[in-house]
């Protein structure tokens, strides 16, 4: 009796222990005024502190291990290259948290929730996969953290509906890419009857859909089916063949690569499917894919993917260099875009960073993220970016169909430029 | 008169008796009853409509129906991995499916090999027997050395700790095998002269479907003939029976039970050729999912039961190629996105009302 009665006592301060300790941790934040005095304006997710002599830390979550890393990789190659080429700013170095979205929302879910329990994170590179974007984006808004995507292309990140307010990307909005794909279809393939396939995830269902309207309202094109498998799904016979019974002209897939490589693989075998142009997009647009599925497999389909003839000539003489000296020849295309959200990143904070007395700086997260998203006629890599209050810092692009030849190389084939406001 | 008994035992006539054998129906086994026959209604209706939709004719249900038995043909010759192990040692050996992939991919480098020398186009049968020859010793050695270094000093724990360890065994694998070759996924070359399809008595098959379905075949009959004819394969039923009485007839029961992951091993190497030549792509982590769908099939067949096994992987193929384009209805959209949870459906079906597994016993599992 006594034993139990000591136990219960026990048990119920350590219960008031872990509660005391959960809700202090709650009410803490970021918002500690210390270090040189200075009051931090952002009352609401508070100031980043920087010391004197402390580096400035951003956060990147990308897909950097698993079938889909060399997406990932090439981003963060991009962005190491903008902070190597920018030395430092405001006096301060510049390190990184690398995080792995490993292309699923698990993932995208883990990797913000690490970053945003670092109160010295001031903002974040991420992510590559728009499936793994919309936890991290909704995780990273919550708490204030500016998050700024290079290869997220899914249409729900950016639509007013549900837009979270610290997300913002410098690639392309799909809305942009599904109707390029299909004016491509329609217009160069001479295509009427058009099939698709996605995998659930926002990326290539946004697409498909996209797409199939496009061609459809558009271009007076007939979908014949609009089919769905599911990542990891290795058996795509049953699929094929529930399509080839229809014959269409155009088969779109515009999803990730192991799902894309045995698309095409058991495509090319499906008697049905012989006179039908076989097509996907940027999430396919990397050597990888062509390794996976076989050069015989991939020979004639077409990629869609941002236009990399940039008209300035800092892409050619000076990042390319740079890029294949530490890293080899890139094996995706978002780089470019990473290296400017890097920048406008750095731009915003040298923008809105409070010095304090001691060589230290006060980074507010509110006015971080305002200044990012007033960006306006920046001059990129990938062209002049202006934010919109949606996020979408790149609202008119050129998208470049490409076609794949027999040894396994992109050749741009087509290229869209459209904007924002003329898709729907 | 209604009889009544003083004690109130309770009548067996009359309304109160009427009463009492209602109380006694099982609950649980009225509403599985129902659940059951709403879902076989489900299926019946999904069927009528697609076929009176005619999308598809008869020779894609055809083709459907060979996709279906090629790839369960290859979780069937999964499968019996599985229920050999669990015959014996009464372990589910999760790791079962990274022993097939360990085949399959080392085997990847060689036919990368021979495919780039031509020698894969010129001499294809020398090729896939090469091919076949690797893969099954490398998961041959993977899965000795599975029994040597995780099993065998676990005989006498309580089952859930094997458990435990094959899944943890089954994640070292992956990981060590992806530290070993990398993450990418590679493509597997096929011989040319596999590329297409044959007119088998009027039907196209593909080529290389034609090669699993064979060999699968091959494979079980042999392996059939062997645990049938052979010592070994006597020792193995009877290790199976019973350990102790095993060894005191002077059964080596150590060598059994290595024999017995051996022939799995082998089998498993055998499938991850014939896997890899379907569907030309190998990585670290493609025997994930087939484990687990093979080891679904073995209890559905009955584990424990080397028959059941087959015929539980070739249902389970059968119902993945099958059911979304036959008892979906068609204003489902996308129903191939269904596909594992329509298999896994009826599976549970056929569970309800045959817990032991098809071949198994149809009582209810005693713990």
């Amino acid at each position: 009796m006594f034993d139990k009665k000591r136990f219960s006592i026990i048990s119920l301060l350590a219960v008031l222990v872990l509660v005391g300790a959960g809700c202090a941790r709650d009410s803490g934040g970021g918002g500690a005024a210390g270090g040189g005095g200075e009051e931090c304006p952002d009352s609401e997710f508070g100031c980043v502190e920087v010391a004197s002599g402390d580096p400035i830390t951003l956060g990147t979550l990308l897909v950097i291990s698993g079938p889909n890393a060399s997406l990932g990789l090439d981003s963060q190659y991009g962005v190491q290259i903008a902070a190597d080429m920018r030395g430092d700013v405001l006096g301060h170095e510049i390190e990184f948290d690398h995080q792995d979205d490993g292309c699923l929302p698990e993932g995208g879910q883990t990797g913000a929730q690490a970053l945003v329990s670092d109160p010295a994170i001031v903002a974040v590179i991420g992510t590559s996969c728009s499936s793994a974007g919309v936890p991290a984006a909704e995780i990273t808004s919550e708490k204030g953290y500016l998050m700024v995507s290079p290869s997220n292309t899914a249409p729900d990140l950016t639509d007013p509906a549900t837009h979270q307010p610290f997300y913002a990307r410098t690639a392309h909005n799909d809305n942009i890419q599904g109707a390029a794909m299909a004016q491509f279809a329609a217009e160069n393939r001479k295509a009427t009857t058009a099939a698709t396939i996605h995998d659930g995830s926002p990326y290539a269902q946004g697409l498909a859909e996209v797409f199939a309207t496009v061609f459809e309202e558009q271009y007076g094109g007939q979908v014949t089916t609009e089919e769905a498998v599911q990542v990891g799904d290795k058996d795509f016979k049953p699929v094929l063949t529930s399509i080839a019974s229809k014959s269409p002209d155009y088969l779109y897939y515009p999803v990730f690569v192991p799902e894309g490589a045995g698309i095409t693989q058991q495509a090319r075998q499906t008697s049905g499917l012989s006179d039908t142009d076989l097509a996907g997009s940027d999430g396919m647009l990397t050597p990888d894919f062509v390794e996976a599925a076989g050069e015989e497999n991939t020979s004639g389909m077409f990629l869609s993917g941002p236009d990399l003839q940039f008209t300035n000539s800092f892409y050619e003489d000076e990042f390319l260099p740079a890029y294949k000296e530490d890293y080899g020849k890139p094996a995706s295309v978002f780089h470019a875009h990473a290296f400017d959200a890097t920048n406008m990143i750095f731009d915003a904070i040298e923008e809105v960073a409070i010095e304090t007395e001691d060589g230290g700086l006060l980074i507010p997260r509110t006015e971080l993220k305002d200044a990012f998203f007033d960006t306006s006629g920046y001059e990129g890599i990938i062209g002049t970016l202006t934010c919109n209050e949606d996020g979408d810092c790149n609202p008119q692009t050129t998208i470049a169909v490409n076609e794949v030849t027999p040894a396994g190389a992109f050749e741009p084939a087509f290229t869209a430029t459209l904007k924002l406001s003329e898709t729907e | 008169m209604a009889v009544k008994s003083a004690v109130g035992e309770g009548t067996t006539t009359g309304i109160r008796g009427f009463r009492r054998a209602l109380l006694r129906l099982p609950i649980r086994k009225i509403i599985l009853v129902i659940l059951s026959v709403v879902l076989l209604a489900g299926l019946v209706v999904g069927t009528r409509a697609n076929l009176r939709a005619g999308i598809f004719t008869f020779e894609d249900y055809r083709s459907f129906a060979i996709d279906g038995i090629s790839q369960g043909s290859l979780y069937a010759v999964i499968a019996v991995g599985y229920t050999l192990v669990y015959g014996i040692l009464f372990l589910i050996n999760f790791a079962h499916g990274e022993v097939f992939m360990a085949g399959a991919f080392t085997s990847f480098f060689m036919a990368r090999t021979l495919s780039e020398t031509g020698f894969l186009d010129r001499n294809p049968v020398v090729s896939v027997v090469i091919l076949l020859i690797v893969s099954m010793v490398v998961s041959t050695i993977t899965a000795v050395l599975l029994e040597r270094i995780a099993y065998r000093r676990l005989r006498g724990a309580p089952r859930l700790i094997p458990l435990i360890t094959a899944i943890g065994a089954s994640l070292f694998l992956q990981n060590t095998f992806r530290g070993l070759y990398g993450a990418a996924t590679r493509g597997y070359p096929i011989p040319q002269s596999l590329r297409g399809r044959w007119d088998i008595f009027g039907v196209p098959i593909l080529k290389t479907q034609t090669l699993v379905i064979v060999g699968a075949a091959i494979l079980m009959s042999g392996l059939f003939l062997f645990i049938e004819r052979s010592k070994t394969g006597r020792a193995m039923r009877a290790v199976g029976e019973d350990k102790e009485i095993a060894s005191l007839m002077g059964i080596d029961v150590d060598r059994v039970i290595v024999q017995t992951f051996a022939i799995g091993g082998m089998l498993a190497g055998a499938a991850g050729v014939l896997w890899a030549m379907v569907f030309q792509q190998v990585d670290f982590f493609m025997g994930f999912i087939p484990g687990i769908k093979a080891f679904t099939a073995a209890v559905l067949g009955g584990i424990g039961n080397i028959v059941g096994a087959a015929l539980g992987g070739l249902l389970l193929g059968i119902f993945e190629a099958l059911a979304p384009n036959l008892f979906i209805p068609p204003s489902v959209p996308s129903p191939n996105q269904l596909k594992d949870a329509i298999a896994f459906t009826i599976l549970v079906l056929i569970l309800i009302f045959r817990p032991g597994g098809i071949l198994g016993s149809s009582e209810e599992e005693k713990a």
